[in-house]
């Protein structure tokens, strides 16, 4: 299909605003009367809280209020449960979700106990630091491998043990394989906790204004119009009444998706209650404790095979760290077990996950979500396996692939949307030809790598597979409306976090319209504009509101050539849409301005027929039926410094398929930042919590991000295989980057320190860890120092 | 993150910069460029009373030669200004290439070398690098000035030889033997990042070849700047070899260092990676004095 | 007992090449100085500890960052903040324009730090390579675009700043004193 705007790297509407410092972000809103909210904060993991004294607090120059749980009356009651659990059945479901303020007792570091409320951001600090809070500190668990011991200390009263679920999903007969099987590998594998470390912490600003009785509130929410109909129904008031605005967002990656963060509950009833409005602004070291955070599992995995490398079957048995609280449900433990399989055509499999509560923060979805762990398993264990059967690592992959001719492929288990997981389309060979191909990977492992090594160069390659569920459901809507001006306005309820949605949107309404990209204003996370919608997550913007909007936008194309033509008196299949007018095929003088039409349709004599609609708008929805399956190639080349344990990256290619692409240059943004967030997630950052439960680098200079020097140059290239489950073919792109770098890097450093025979079994890796890693071979493998 | 409130003195003296001190005492901190005070104080961890502000003091930065022929820094000297200093460069390039190492560019423009040197941070890269150039620190205070040989001036973890009435004035780098070489290495894990080890070294090399003089000052391993005076020792009066270099190195890791465990690297690691880069900076700095290793 | 006043400082300071005198704590910090009395919030904040480079302006022409220093400490001094960089977002500096030429930003968030880091190191260095331009941000922290558009972006307006002559950069900045 020839197209005009869709497919096209064209540059970002968003970005002259950004550029300039004009864009609107939550902390960027002043309002007269401001206040300023700041919290105290739990000190430890898990204690009792004996008492609280606010006394001397209240007294601070500038304090205005000062709350706590008891305080909240019947507007204290732990949140609601995002997602119930899947129905699979047999599965055992505990729900604790958070809370607005602690009451009684803490379970992790930084729960807010206190809420104090002053003329400023300073004073408020000053206050809060003078609230004594008098704790009986209690054992905290801190290792999830501990949280199930008979002797754990209990976090949740009332539960038997620290278990928030449990279940079973399974394929096939795995006992059945293991019977079969030439060869059996079993090993443990250990992901640890990252966090998402937007650039932008969290925010609020609340706004009651009594007289109007309207509730406004700008909110760093990835899903504005559920946590609109959150609020309202906490609070009492009608949906109308409430306004929740997600302006420009500095970054999401899943944890600004939450429903609800305790913030979110307190500021409106803040304003309301003192009739002013309030802002809280999270501070980066709050950001450490009080955003959710993700990936503390361990997995006990099996693969058993045939001698030439064919799968027969995979057990997996894992616990998942759900953190304090479990508020969004098994999301990310599903994706973990829906995500293993890969791009493998596997008969048989067993997969069993305990989900647990620990002393640590909430655990909801980043970027990845859960993913990360399943790909990591399954690409270690084909690794494993390729070693011990002495078949190349690309080669045993290749042999287990899905085959085009089979999809759709049903994996026969239920996915994070409880739909079955059924992949819609893929053709991983291809992908796989060109990564080897783009990556050189004969010649790397015959000529360059032998020469390198000859000259004492420790260099490596890695190259793995992964897939990624993208574009659930629900649903989302879209409103066009050509204005009188010309210009196209775009409304949609998705809220946004720099994925481009300004530009790409407004490509597809252009495309259908014949209008310039930039003569489309989309509007996006204000509920005031649109009032139906889920929320951006799961790399499903693109997918559903994408779809939606383009459902509006041929709606609306139809109005537009069925106005016109009663206008012109020619037949709809004789016009055509372009430079911003309608006009006869070949006949440029006969063209109407699209503004021009747009007022006829809205006259002010005459009626609107029967049956029609004034206005050249239309609003429309669209909802998957399932999930699309995006899939990927990720290959690296790598040198480590065999003294020091650096690691360099040399190369990095990704070959990816999303399906149909609206914007090529936002998309590869897309992956380069997911592959920046995934050498992070698996060489530089670790959360690091001390025995009982304290973290013990909670700032930028020991959280370790990935900077300008540590990413490298990013090659991409693309295999398209078009989604049938929606009308445009896309599939997701938002975290693909990051999923399967944990792998890759452990692949390739284990090629580079081929000598000492590293089985890398845990993410995130260091070159501390590293040190440790190849200190063991040497000693077991009695390998001198250099 | 917002600092407490404090009392904010902006003197345009020496003197009432001094005065004030010893008005103040304990309570009061020096401001410099603040690129270490200032974070500290966001996260209240620090919460002074009084600030005193040295940056309306005219004159405090200056970078000139001695009569000796070595250099002199002023302490309020910002480190962009030592970076970019070509009479550093000429006379103490150790001190140059240590530069790029410290932060980012826009900590530079801020950050003093006095401030710096006073803060005593173990990790830091300069109280090592003037260690190992084996610099003069002086001292101001209520009775006077007073010179500080850099050895005698850390004395623990953030604790130097100043008093609490006392300020940093100025550094004094001694002149360079005629055959001398440098080196400065360090593992950090990204750039500009507090480095896990590093070690800045200064060799001098006699007429014949010989190793007249070595210092070796290691960062991040210990509660100030580390000096490796075993393998100094094993060093000096020797033709420098690979042999001899390696096993100096290894000296400096096994027994000059008694590195800790942090959350970023283990003191064994720490330990070997001393080992590793003492190699490294020593055949760098032999090099650079223009010694044909055997 | 203390008075109030003793916490309080008057300091009057150029921003964007206008004066300005406040009075306030002495505690106020540039970064909160700019955003929220002056109502600049194009510099936004990231960590607040110095780490993550989002909150640099420039301070006699040099970058600085602007949640590690008090506002009071610009007293006399010069600033220029993102919202003094470009004419308008019609006709924006070529660094600008190349930031949206390569898709160097995302979210945005961290850009004004980019952009205000840049502007003094393309002065003193208007033909980088790519490891001097990677070193050069390398304390600027973004979550986004994994940095390789910027690099890009940063090799496009070398490019395009030599080629209409460093001219165009003071035209568009005000004047300044190098300290």
């Amino acid at each position: 299909m020839a197209t005009r705007y869709f497919g096209k790297p064209i540059r970002r509407n968003e970005d002259p605003r950004l550029l300039t410092g004009q864009a609107l972000f939550t902390d960027d809103v002043h309002l007269p009367g401001l206040l300023h909210v700041a919290f105290v904060r739990s000190n430890y993991a898990h204690a009792w809280i004996h008492g609280i004294d606010t006394s001397v607090a209240a007294s601070m120059p500038g304090v205005v209020a000062i709350y706590n749980a008891e305080d909240l009356g019947d507007y204290w009651k732990p949140g609601p449960l995002l997602l119930p659990p899947p129905p699979v059945e047999g599965h055992v479901f505990h729900q604790r979700t958070q809370v607005p303020l602690a009451k009684g007792k803490v379970r992790h570091v930084g729960e807010p106990i206190v809420v104090v409320v002053a003329e400023s951001r300073y004073l408020a600090e000053d206050a809060a630091e003078r609230v004594v809070v008098e704790y009986e500190p209690l054992p905290a668990v801190i290792n999830i491998e501990e949280a199930l011991r008979a002797d754990a200390p209990l976090i949740h009263e009332g539960l038997e043990q620290n278990l928030n679920a449990h279940l079973v999903q399974h394929k096939g007969n795995y006992e059945a394989a293991l019977d079969a099987a030439d060869v059996v590998i079993a090993r443990t594998f250990r992901y640890d906790r990252g966090t998402a470390a937007a650039m932008e912490n969290r925010g609020i600003v609340a706004s009651w204004d009594g007289k109007s009785e309207q509730l406004t509130m700008w909110d760093t929410t990835q899903a504005p119009i559920s946590i609109r109909n959150g609020l309202a129904g906490m609070l009492g008031l009608s949906e109308k009444q409430v306004r929740v605005i997600a302006p420009f967002i500095g970054g999401g990656f899943g944890p600004k998706i939450m429903m609800f963060y305790p913030e979110e509950v307190l500021l409106p009833w803040i304003s309301m209650r003192l009739d002013r409005p309030v802002k809280w602004i999270e501070d980066r070291h709050e950001n450490f404790f009080s955003t959710t955070q993700e990936r503390g599992q361990v997995h006990e995995a099996e693969i058993a095979l045939t001698k030439d490398g064919r799968v027969l079957g995979v057990k997996d048995v894992f616990l998942h760290d759900a953190g304090a609280y479990a508020p969004y449900g098994l999301t990310v433990p599903i994706n973990s077990q829906c995500t293993l399989l890969g791009q493998y055509d596997i008969p048989n499999y067993y997969s069993e996950f305990h989900a647990v509560f620990t002393n640590k923060p909430i655990v909801t979805p980043y970027r990845g979500a859960g993913r990360q762990h399943g790909v990591f398993v399954m690409e270690r264990l084909l690794d494993i396996a390729a070693r011990e059967l002495g078949i190349d690592r690309v080669e045993i992959r290749r042999r287990n692939f899905i085959p085009p001719e089979k999809f759709p492929y049903n994996n026969e288990i239920i996915y994070q949307d409880f739909a079955p997981l059924i992949y819609d389309s893929g053709n991983y060979a291809e992908a796989m030809d060109k990564a080897v191909q783009l990556i050189g990977y004969e010649r790397f492992l015959q000529e360059e790598q032998p020469r390198l090594r000859a000259e004492g160069k420790h260099v490596g390659l890695g190259l793995v597979t992964y897939v990624e569920g993208t574009g659930i459901g629900p649903y989302e809507g879209a409103k066009v409306t050509v204005e009188v001006s010309g210009r196209v306005s775009v409304a949609t309820g998705i809220g946004t976090q720099g994925q481009g949605h300004y530009t790409s949107f407004a490509q597809i309404v252009a495309e259908q319209l014949g209008v310039e990209v930039e003569n489309v204003r989309l509007v996006t996370g204000d509920t005031a504009e649109f009032y139906w919608g889920a929320g951006t997550f799961a790399s499903r913007g693109a997918v559903v509101a994408g779809n939606a909007i383009h459902a509006a936008a041929v709606s609306v194309r139809q109005k537009i050539l069925r106005k016109a033509s009663d206008e012109m008196e020619v037949a709809e299949e004789d016009l055509e849409l372009s430079d911003g007018v309608v006009r006869v095929k070949g006949s440029p003088e006969s063209a109407i301005p699209l503004g021009e039409l747009a007022a006829r349709s809205n006259p002010l004599r005459g009626a609107v027929r029967p049956g029609s609609e004034p206005g050249l708008e239309s609003t429309d929805y669209f909802g998957p039926e399932r999930g699309a399956t995006a899939s990927g190639v990720h290959a690296m080349i790598v040198e480590v410094d065999a003294e020091t344990m650096m690691v360099e990256i040399k190369r990095y290619l990704v070959v990816h398929d999303c399906g149909v692409v609206i914007n090529p240059m936002i998309l590869e943004g897309q992956i380069h930042g997911g592959v920046a967030q995934g050498i992070g997630n698996a060489f530089y950052e670790q959360l690091v919590w001390d025995e009982n439960g304290q973290l013990l680098n909670a700032s930028f200079m020991d959280y370790l991000l990935p900077t300008s020097d540590t990413v490298p140059h990013i090659e991409t290239d693309h295999v398209a295989t078009p989604s049938p489950l929606n009308p445009l073919g896309i599939k997701g792109a938002g975290e693909a980057g990051a999923i399967p770098v944990g792998p890759l890097f452990a692949q390739a450093v284990e090629d580079a320190l081929s000598e000492f025979k590293l089985e890398i079994l845990e993410i995130p890796l260091s070159p501390n860890r590293l040190f440790e890693l190849v200190e063991a071979a040497r000693t077991a493998l009695d390998v001198p120092h250099g | 993150m917002k600092p407490a409130p404090f009392r904010y003195l902006a003197p345009t003296t020496m003197d009432e910069a001094l005065d004030a001190l010893s008005h103040y005492g304990y309570e009061a901190k020096l401001l410099a460029g603040g690129q270490s005070l200032i974070p500290t104080m966001n996260f209240r961890l620090a919460q002074p009373g009084v600030l005193i502000d040295l940056n309306r003091i005219p004159d405090f930065d200056y970078i000139e030669p001695t009569a000796e022929g070595g250099i002199r820094i002023g302490a309020m000297t910002r480190q962009r200004q030592v970076e970019q200093s070509t009479l550093i460069a000429e006379h103490v390039p150790l001190l140059t290439a240590a530069m790029p190492y410290i932060a980012h560019v826009q900590i530079r423009n801020r950050g003093t070398i006095g401030g710096s040197l006073a803060h005593a941070d173990p990790a830091a890269e300069l109280p090592a690098v003037i260690s190992a150039l084996g610099g003069m620190l002086i001292a101001r205070g209520p009775d006077g000035e007073r010179a500080i040989e850099v050895q005698d001036f850390y004395v623990g973890l953030f604790a130097t030889e100043l008093a609490p009435d006392e300020m940093l004035m100025e550094i004094e780098l001694p002149p360079q033997a005629a055959r001398s070489g440098f080196a400065i290495q360090e593992i950090a894990r990204r750039h500009g990042d507090y480095a896990l080890v590093g070690v800045a070294v200064h060799v001098e090399v006699d007429a014949r070849g010989r190793c007249s003089h070595a210092r070796l000052a290691y960062f991040s391993v210990g509660e100030g700047p580390v000096m490796a005076t075993h393998a100094a020792n094993l060093l000096v009066g020797e033709m420098p070899t690979h042999a001899l270099i390696r096993e100096a190195a290894e000296q400096a890791g096994k027994v000059d260092l008694d590195p800790p465990s942090d959350i970023h690297a283990s003191a064994a690691y720490r330990r070997h990676l001393a080992q590793v880069l003492g190699r490294r900076a020593l055949t760098e700095a032999f090099v650079r004095a223009d010694v044909a290793l055997g | 007992m203390e008075k109030e006043s003793e916490f309080l400082v008057t300091f009057t300071v150029t921003v964007n090449g206008r004066q300005v005198t406040h009075t306030g704590e002495a505690r106020l910090l540039l970064s909160d100085f700019l955003r929220h009395e002056l109502n600049l919030t194009g510099t936004r904040v990231g960590c607040e500890h110095g780490s993550c480079g989002a909150c640099t302006v420039l301070m006699d022409g040099q970058s600085v960052r602007s949640c590690i220093m008090l506002a009071v400490q610009s007293n006399g001094h010069e600033l220029i903040t993102v919202e003094g960089l470009g004419v308008s977002m019609q006709e924006l500096h070529p660094l600008q324009t190349a930031f949206r030429e390569k898709h160097g930003l995302q979210c945005g968030y961290c850009t004004a730090g980019f952009l205000m880091t840049l502007v003094p190191f393309l002065q003193e260095n208007p033909h980088p390579t790519e490891v001097e331009i990677r070193t050069a941000i390398s304390g600027n922290i973004c979550r986004c675009t994994g940095y390789q558009n910027i690099v890009e972006a940063v090799k496009l307006a070398a490019e395009s700043m030599s080629t209409e002559v460093s001219a165009e950069l003071s035209a568009t900045l005000p004047p300044h004193s190098h300290a």
